[in-house]
């Protein structure tokens, strides 16, 4: 076994099992920190990959940000609420079959046929070119995406501001 | 590892996502679940992306986090708002569109 496939299995491991634990633990502040574990477990699967550009966004963003958030969320509805966000599930027998179903669906077909796809050899920086197109070929949905963003957290501030 | 091992791995963390999307009672579970889900839809991308040397599914993907970031930030913001209205973050308990 490999370097590659040892790293592939260990981030693999990391991953899957920090995801069950975000579905699984009862305390909604233990899942938000195993989101963190794995969202950062997804980084190193980008490194794998070799796309460090997108694991330095993923752990910003994601790692940062969104755990950031949802941890503020937490706090402001608990401190409101002045009770443990524990927290109980429902449908758990449907949930687990509708999810193996469709693991069993989306598996089989991925490995229904080999695909002819070789992992080529990326001689040149990824993020260079990653840089290049994003503001020659896809400069019109970037400059949208700052628009969106610059909507969604505005919004996101009218809704979450203080009541007067 | 092959591209079949990388799609197998996103497969299994969507699933996982979509059990705690259907099973959380939570409002801001549910958005857990639905992170998970969109973070292995990414892995997705990259990992086609790598296969084939094109550089645009890296590129949605750059695309994808940012717009995943916001609405994160707007899903908690109504999770906040709701919480100010109904007193409770249950999702079973949020049933004002119920006819």
């Amino acid at each position: 076994m490999n370097g590659e496939a040892l790293a592939f299995w260990a981030l693999a491991t990391v991953l899957v099992g920090s995801a069950l634990a975000v579905v699984l633990t009862k305390n909604l502040f233990h899942a938000v920190l195993w989101l963190a574990l794995g969202l950062t477990g997804t980084a190193g699967v980008f490194l794998l990959l070799d796309a460090e550009f997108l694991a330095a966004v993923q752990l910003l963003l994601y790692a940062g940000g969104i755990v950031t958030i949802v941890v503020f969320a937490i706090v402001v509805t608990e401190r409101l609420v002045g009770e443990r966000l524990s927290q109980t599930s429902r449908h758990l027998a449907a949930g687990a079959a509708a999810s193996i179903a469709l693991a069993w669906a989306l598996v089989s077909a991925v490995w229904q046929r080999p695909l002819a796809l070789v992992r080529a050899p990326m001689a040149e920086d990824l993020t260079q070119i990653i840089g290049d197109t994003v503001q020659t070929r896809f400069v019109l949905p970037f400059e949208l995406l700052a628009l969106l963003m610059l909507a969604g957290l505005m919004s996101a501030i009218y809704f979450a501001r203080p009541e007067d | 590892m092959g591209l079949q091992a990388y799609l197998t791995l996103a497969a299994v963390v969507f699933c996982i996502g979509l059990f705690g999307v259907i099973t959380r009672r939570n409002t801001i579970g549910i958005l857990l679940g639905i992170e998970l889900m969109l973070n292995s839809v990414n892995i997705n991308l990259v990992a086609f992306s790598r296969f084939s040397g094109d550089v645009t599914g890296m590129i949605f993907t750059v695309f994808t986090i940012c717009i995943t970031v916001t609405e994160a930030a707007l899903g908690l913001a109504i999770v906040i708002l709701l919480f100010r209205i109904r007193r409770t973050v249950m999702a079973d308990h949020l049933d004002l569109l119920k006819g």
